[in-house]
């Protein structure tokens, strides 16, 4: 495996560093969630190669582990992009413009809900409700919540990260 | 003399510049050689106005806002640390009529103290409930709870006493206590103002109804969208721990009680309460049938105290004052205040806690100030993605369990969202439909399915698709998922859609008798009043 690809904050991984997360958390009741976010936190993502591990050091079957990955939406099992963007589609952002911010973002980025930028830099997801109702529409980028995001605002917001990002 | 300097570290404040204010703040007051003390407080709610930045000055907390940071050089020309006059001051915090004219008991330390700061909870009253807890017994403590008619806070309005009450008396052990901290639920803040804006009350909360109840172990199951509530919440459980309010021995007491954060994976049914157990587990949320109820049979298969945050984060209060102080506010059968939280195209958007029965229209036009557009109200949703959509002449609608039921409508975790003309509702059902089929457990048909089905009937009849039929393909199965569904999520999915449809046909392009078999309390009449209707054709 390529440990050198950086994911979404992510490092690259490898069977020790699985067995580590597994290892460390495995004495928790209920530990198979804290895991796979422990894996999710470190990596990135949960790759599918992982699973076999996950399942033996919890003492589960690999259906099992997968059945419990497939039902959360936080469980992607691809790389994601560099950063993802995560869109409030719920009730209070569309009453102040939320579709037509999701549409812009769309058109902004080249990406449907779901995919990632062609440059690996983005990924855009939909969220249901983040809590920052009152300040709708709400965004978050990468670990950073936004309020009260207009497309004008999104493409500041969408600039700044961008241009820091190639001044690194 | 040190000046302190108040800037919200709620997310909400953060997300409309809070920290790049308190950046401004701190780079002023370094060129300034002033010495200025930043206090990163929660914010008490008031959204219109966030960043709100407040100074101790003689007159008392004097705010400002919404401060940007290019604001903050002209407010220390301004002389704001000894609370002068400036373009953006508001007054006294306390003061200011949106605030001031609020019922606030569950909110009453929210943006007033540091959240993370166990000195300034306990100057603040706080940890006097859980002291009077433990010089009661177990059976006083549920009593007084009972008494107080507090009823959860989560959606579902259970008496909360009651319920504290069937765990107390189940024989087996370990006993949990775990705290549903999902708020899965759009347009709903509560729960995270008060994990971000006063945590230790919710670690009260949870405390005093472990003692009671006999637990040893509990968990807060925490939405992953909340990284904000998570940092406060690690902190302040660290914190409790070390000073003696968590752990071994509580405050002397004899009793211990562990607290530990379990964090969500993006998954709504999960704020259901035995889905939510199974994703604590380990597995797929699905939901479980009840019986066994949780309160007997929960966690693990031990009996388990389930409650809200905002349901938690008041008992303290009703402990250390008395039932009596939060019975008195209210109505019926729905005591106490309600932290209603106002968001959507609201002018003046936040959270306000008020009496149980406040009236629909106090809260949109009195506290909201109409719409943010400026044009008129159109729909009001209340109680979250699964509560009814009312117009804007069901504005004397009063806001507790049973008024609101008596409309059809559920209050659920008291979300109230605003939309103004625009709002096409029609598009507003099918999204009710859309996010059922997303949000689904896919336990039963009728939700799994009927909720696919039903965005496309509601396709169809919004494209003019044979309209007379499909309405009533719509009606069956909103019966169905009404009456064939195990929980809530597909039980009331067909509430924001009958509600569409009764109060808003023509977004449907029916005209109101087409939807006549939808009764003023939202009921289905299965006569088949929507096929003696001749709406083909239209
Ligand atoms: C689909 C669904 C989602 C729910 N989401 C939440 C939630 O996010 N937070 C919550 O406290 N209760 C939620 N509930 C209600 C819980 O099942 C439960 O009634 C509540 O947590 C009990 O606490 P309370 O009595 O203090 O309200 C949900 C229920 C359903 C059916
Ligand atoms: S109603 Fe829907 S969410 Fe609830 S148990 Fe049935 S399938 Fe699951
Ligand atoms: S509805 Fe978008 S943040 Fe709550």
């Amino acid at each position: 495996m390529d440990a050198s690809k950086s994911g979404n904050g992510g490092a690259g991984w490898d069977a020790r560093m699985i067995d580590e997360i597994v290892a460390g958390l495995a004495h928790m009741p209920g530990a198979l969630m804290p895991v796979l976010q422990a894996v999710i936190e470190r990596v990135g993502f949960i790759p599918p190669d992982a699973v076999p591990a996950i399942a033996r050091a919890l003492n589960l079957s690999r259906a099992e582990v997968h059945g419990v990955i497939s039902f959360y939406r936080d469980f992607c099992t691809g790389r994601p992009g560099r950063k993802i963007i995560r869109v409030c589609r719920a009730e209070s952002c569309q009453a102040m413009g939320a579709v037509a911010l999701a549409g812009h973002i769309q058109s902004r980025l080249g990406v449907g809900f779901g995919q990632t930028s062609a440059d690996g830099d983005f990924t855009l997801e939909p969220v249901y409700c983040l809590g920052n109702c009152a300040c709708s529409p709400a965004i978050v980028v990468g670990d950073d919540l936004y309020g009260r995001v207009t497309p004008k605002r999104f493409d500041e917001i969408f600039f700044s990260v961008t241009s820091s990002r190639s001044s690194r | 003399m040190t000046a302190v300097v108040y800037v919200p570290r709620d997310s909400s404040a953060v997300s409309l510049g809070a920290d790049a204010v308190t950046e401004a703040i701190r780079t002023e007051t370094a060129s300034r050689k002033l010495d200025v003390t930043i206090v990163r407080n929660g914010s008490r709610g008031m959204f219109s106005h966030e960043p709100m930045v407040e100074v101790a000055a003689a007159a008392g907390r004097i705010a400002y806002g919404p401060v940007a940071p290019a604001d903050v050089a002209s407010l220390f020309d301004s002389n704001f640390l000894d609370g002068r006059e400036h373009r953006l001051r508001l007054g006294v915090a306390g003061e200011i009529p949106w605030l001031k004219s609020q019922n606030r008991l569950t909110f009453a330390r929210a943006g007033v103290t540091d959240p993370v700061s166990l000195d300034d909870f306990i100057a603040h009253g706080g940890y006097r409930g859980l002291r009077r807890a433990i010089e009661l017994s177990a059976d006083a403590v549920i009593a007084e709870v009972t008494k107080s008619g507090l009823r959860g806070r989560g959606g579902a309005g259970f008496p909360t006493g009651v319920k504290w009450k069937i765990a107390l008396d189940a024989p087996a052990a370990p006993k949990y206590v775990v705290c549903n901290a999902d708020e899965g639920d759009s347009g709903a803040f509560s729960d995270r103002m008060i994990m971000e804006g006063d945590p230790f009350v919710l670690i009260e909360g949870m405390t005093i109804a472990a003692l009671a109840v006999g637990a040893t172990q509990g968990y807060i199951y925490l939405r992953s969208e909340y990284p904000h509530a998570r940092r406060a919440l690690s902190e302040t459980i660290a914190t409790a721990c070390s000073n003696g309010y968590l752990g071994a021995n509580i405050l002397g007491s004899g009793k211990s009680f562990e607290l530990e954060i379990r964090l969500g994976a993006g998954a709504y049914v999960c704020g259901e309460e035995t889905a939510m157990l199974e994703s604590i587990e380990g597995r797929r949320g699905m939901v479980r049938f009840k019986p066994p109820f949780p309160a007997l049979e929960g966690l693990f298969g031990k009996p388990t105290v389930i409650n809200n945050v905002v349901s938690f984060a008041t008992v303290p209060i009703i402990i250390e004052r008395g039932a009596e102080v939060f019975r008195s506010w209210g109505v019926g059968n729905s005591r106490g205040t309600m932290p209603f939280q106002l968001s959507g195209n609201a002018k003046r958007p936040g959270l306000i806690e008020a009496p149980m029965g406040v009236r629909l229209r106090e809260i949109v036009h009195d506290y909201g100030g109409g719409t943010a557009s400026g044009s008129p109200v159109r729909a009001v949703q209340v109680g979250g993605p699964l509560g009814a959509f009312f117009s804007e002449s069901m504005m004397d609608v009063e806001l507790d369990f049973e008024s609101v039921a008596a409309r059809g409508g559920v209050l659920g975790h008291g979300g109230i969202v605003v939309f103004d003309e625009t709002v096409d509702m029609a598009r507003m059902a099918r999204y009710a439909m859309e996010f059922c089929a997303i949000e689904s457990c896919g336990k039963c048909t009728p939700c799994r399915i009927g909720s696919i089905r039903g965005a496309e009937v509601i396709d169809d009849i919004i494209n003019r698709r044979r309209p007379r039929e499909n309405l009533e393909v719509l009606r069956d199965l909103c019966d169905t998922m009404k009456f064939g569904s195990l929980c809530a999520l597909g039980g009331l999915a067909p509430l924001p859609v009958l509600s569409a449809l009764k109060y808003f046909p023509g977004d449907f392009g029916l005209a109101p008798r087409d939807v006549d078999f939808i009764g003023a309390d939202l009921t289905i009449s299965t006569s088949g009043a929507a096929s003696t209707h001749a709406i083909a054709g239209r």
